[in-house]
């Protein structure tokens, strides 16, 4: 861990905390105090979108964990998305259970279903390991839209309003309390994850699995471990969609999903998780902000206005390469360039 | 007393044959080296001790230090790395992105506990885990000197630096015997002569059963109690390692081949 000018640990303890330094813990305040106010200043646009960031944050960083961290390829995001989804979704409309349990449930059934499509990860990697999960994706999206007596086919699914002593949840402002707490949450636990044993393992095997495997970790429990880790998370993502819209539909957990999510953590960083949410947020905004500079450009450049839209594609396919050339460790990279610049500020040399 | 024993071991990889009937053991407590001409075999019988290739005939059995008997040819790696089995690579393979801290921690993955949930809520046990072998970790740090190093990340070091930390993420699990596939690879004169200190106090002060490969004579002769020379995936020799340098077909094996350094 590398230190600030002037500040030492003397124990063990210190200096394995997640936030050691003191400017650390500054911004980590001034961003809670951030998260508290908005809700409160933002009006309803400014908060969905800030949902569906939170929406997004807990997928992407379930996707970092098997991408990122572990080196697994999956192109199966939208069909991890989907079993979260769709289990939350049906568990409370034909069994009755509250909203609450049929969530924690669904990410455990998407844990169990994201071990079982990885077990071609003891076998193949790469692209190939790509190609397997593609597979998956098809699977579930053909049972999304044809096994009509349990997901409703390509009807969408309706689901009564989440409530909480009373409150409905899925309200803008409500659910914004719920998203925030299940994204910190999330990346308190992988922040965690990664300073232990396992969250180690994972890593050993994405940079060097012989290696990992001579020194102790069972590659194949490991593996397995990452997909359903990875799916725990991205199904309670699916799980979150399902209940803040409170409509199921199958259009949002395509192959489109799973690319959209692999832009998210590739231009945010993969293996970090402020990346996550940085990529997060950028890809989520990216759409409502090309969105808002049409309005404002209706009146000055009415043709430019009219053809954005359709040059919204084109934009996102142009930022992800742009990543892909100029800083391939994406945001959370920029972000720590910046911080290191005050790092050693007032001096010019950079740390190590 | 052996503390590894193979028994009539034969590995191919289609035509070519890498070790064909290899008996030899390691006794407990020595510094083994193996050695003889590129292509003779050696960093395959590491790989099979360690779990990595499966000879087709033959048995390798590692007794543990409460006297019973393992089968390693028929364990998989990660079981015979918690058999106290530790090695190092001629290509060193280390984790690349991972701070040399992490490294060592990894050498500590069979002696810990935790899983994704203990890890993900690092409650009470699970610190104290982590705190207790860190503790360990810094004493392989101290004895190997890379505090000046411990958070740098791995991929980053100069050669000679990540082949001690290789050899220190080895240590911190442990081992009640050592593999080092060539060590002194690629470094200078005094690199090497350090690296050899350093096997020798691990031996020495740590009592651990080192074998070592190595094609640098010099370095062997000083070091190993013990030497087995092989040629053709054949022992073609074993002893002192006096005795063995004056060997005939030892002598043959490498000037037969015009190549290697021995003397
Ligand atoms: N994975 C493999 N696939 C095919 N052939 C292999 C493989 N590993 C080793 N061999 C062959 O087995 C023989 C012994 O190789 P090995 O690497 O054990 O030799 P070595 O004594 O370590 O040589 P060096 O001194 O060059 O490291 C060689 O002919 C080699 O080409
Ligand atoms: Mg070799």
């Amino acid at each position: 861990m590398s230190l600030e000018c002037g500040v030492f640990h003397t124990r063990y303890e210190s200096d394995m905390e997640l936030r050691p330094r003191p400017a650390q813990r500054i911004r980590l305040g001034v961003l809670a105090v951030f998260v508290l106010v908005f809700p409160f200043l933002a009006g309803p646009y400014w908060l969905d979108l800030a949902n569906q960031i939170a929406i997004a944050t807990v997928g992407a960083i379930g996707l970092n964990i098997l991408v990122g961290y572990t080196g697994q390829i999956s192109l199966g995001q939208g069909a991890f998305m989907a079993i979260g989804a769709y289990s939350a979704g049906l568990l409370t409309l034909n069994l009755g259970l509250p909203w609450g349990v049929s969530i924690a449930l669904a990410c455990v059934i998407t844990a169990v279903a994201g071990s079982f499509f990885g077990l071609p990860s003891l076998r193949l990697k790469g692209l190939y390991l790509a190609i397997a999960t593609l597979a998956a994706q098809e699977i579930v999206e053909w049972a999304m839209t044809h096994w009509t007596a349990v997901t409703g086919g390509t009807e969408a699914i309706v689901l009564p309003a989440p409530r909480l002593f009373g409150v409905r949840l899925n309200s803008t402002f409500a659910f914004y309390w719920f998203g925030v707490a299940m994204a910190a949450g999330t990346a308190l636990f992988a922040a965690n994850l990664f300073r232990t044993r396992m969250g180690r393992a994972f890593v050993a095997v994405r940079d060097q699995d012989i290696a990992a495997s001579v020194i102790g970790v069972n590659l194949f429990r490991t593996k397995l471990l990452a997909f359903a880790t990875s799916s725990f998370f991205v199904g309670l993502a699916g799980a979150m969609i399902a209940y803040y819209r409170t409509i199921i539909t199958w259009e949002r957990f395509t192959l489109d999903t799973s690319i959209v999510y692999l832009a998210m953590i590739i231009v945010g960083g993969l293996g970090s998780i402020r990346g996550s949410f940085f990529g997060a947020a950028l890809i989520t905004l990216l759409p409502a902000l090309i969105a808002n500079a049409g309005r404002a450009l209706q009146d000055t450049a009415p043709v430019v206005a009219n053809l954005l839209p359709y040059a919204q594609q084109a934009v996102f396919g142009v930022v992800i390469i742009l990543f892909l050339i100029f800083e391939p460790k994406g945001l959370s990279k920029l972000w720590g360039n910046v911080k290191d610049y005050f790092h050693v500020w007032p001096f010019a040399y950079r740390r190590e | 007393m052996p503390i590894l024993e193979l028994d009539d071991l034969s590995l191919r990889f289609g035509g070519v044959t890498a070790l064909s009937g290899l008996t030899m053991e390691v006794r407990k407590g020595e510094l083994l080296a193996l050695i003889g001409p590129n292509g003779a075999g050696k960093t395959s019988v590491l790989n099979c001790i360690s779990g990595l290739y499966r000879a087709q005939d033959g048995t390798i059995a590692l007794t543990a230090a409460d006297g019973t008997r393992h089968p390693l040819h028929r364990l998989p790696p990660h079981r015979i790395a918690a058999l106290g089995v530790a090695r190092t690579f001629q290509n060193i393979e280390l984790f690349k992105h991972m701070t040399v801290l992490e490294n060592l921690m990894l050498g500590r993955h069979v002696h810990m506990k935790g899983g994704v949930l203990s890890g993900g809520l690092y409650l009470g046990r699970q610190r104290r885990a982590e705190i207790e072998h860190r503790r360990h970790v810094e004493e392989v740090i101290d004895f190997m000197n890379l505090e000046p190093l411990r958070s740098r990340e791995v991929g980053n070091l100069a050669y000679g630096n990540q082949r001690l930390v290789e050899m220190a993420r080895a240590l911190a699990l442990d081992p009640a015997i050592l593999l080092l596939d060539e060590p002194t690879a690629g470094m200078n004169a005094e690199e090497k002569e350090s690296m050899a200190r350093f096997i020798l106090d691990v031996h020495e002060e740590r009592g651990i059963t080192v074998v070592v490969i190595d094609h640098d004579i010099d370095v062997i002769m000083d070091i190993s109690d013990r030497v087995v020379v092989l040629d053709f995936g054949r022992k073609i020799a074993e002893g002192p390692p006096e005795e063995v340098r004056g060997d005939a077909a030892v002598i043959d094996a490498y000037l037969g081949r015009a190549r290697g350094d021995v003397a």
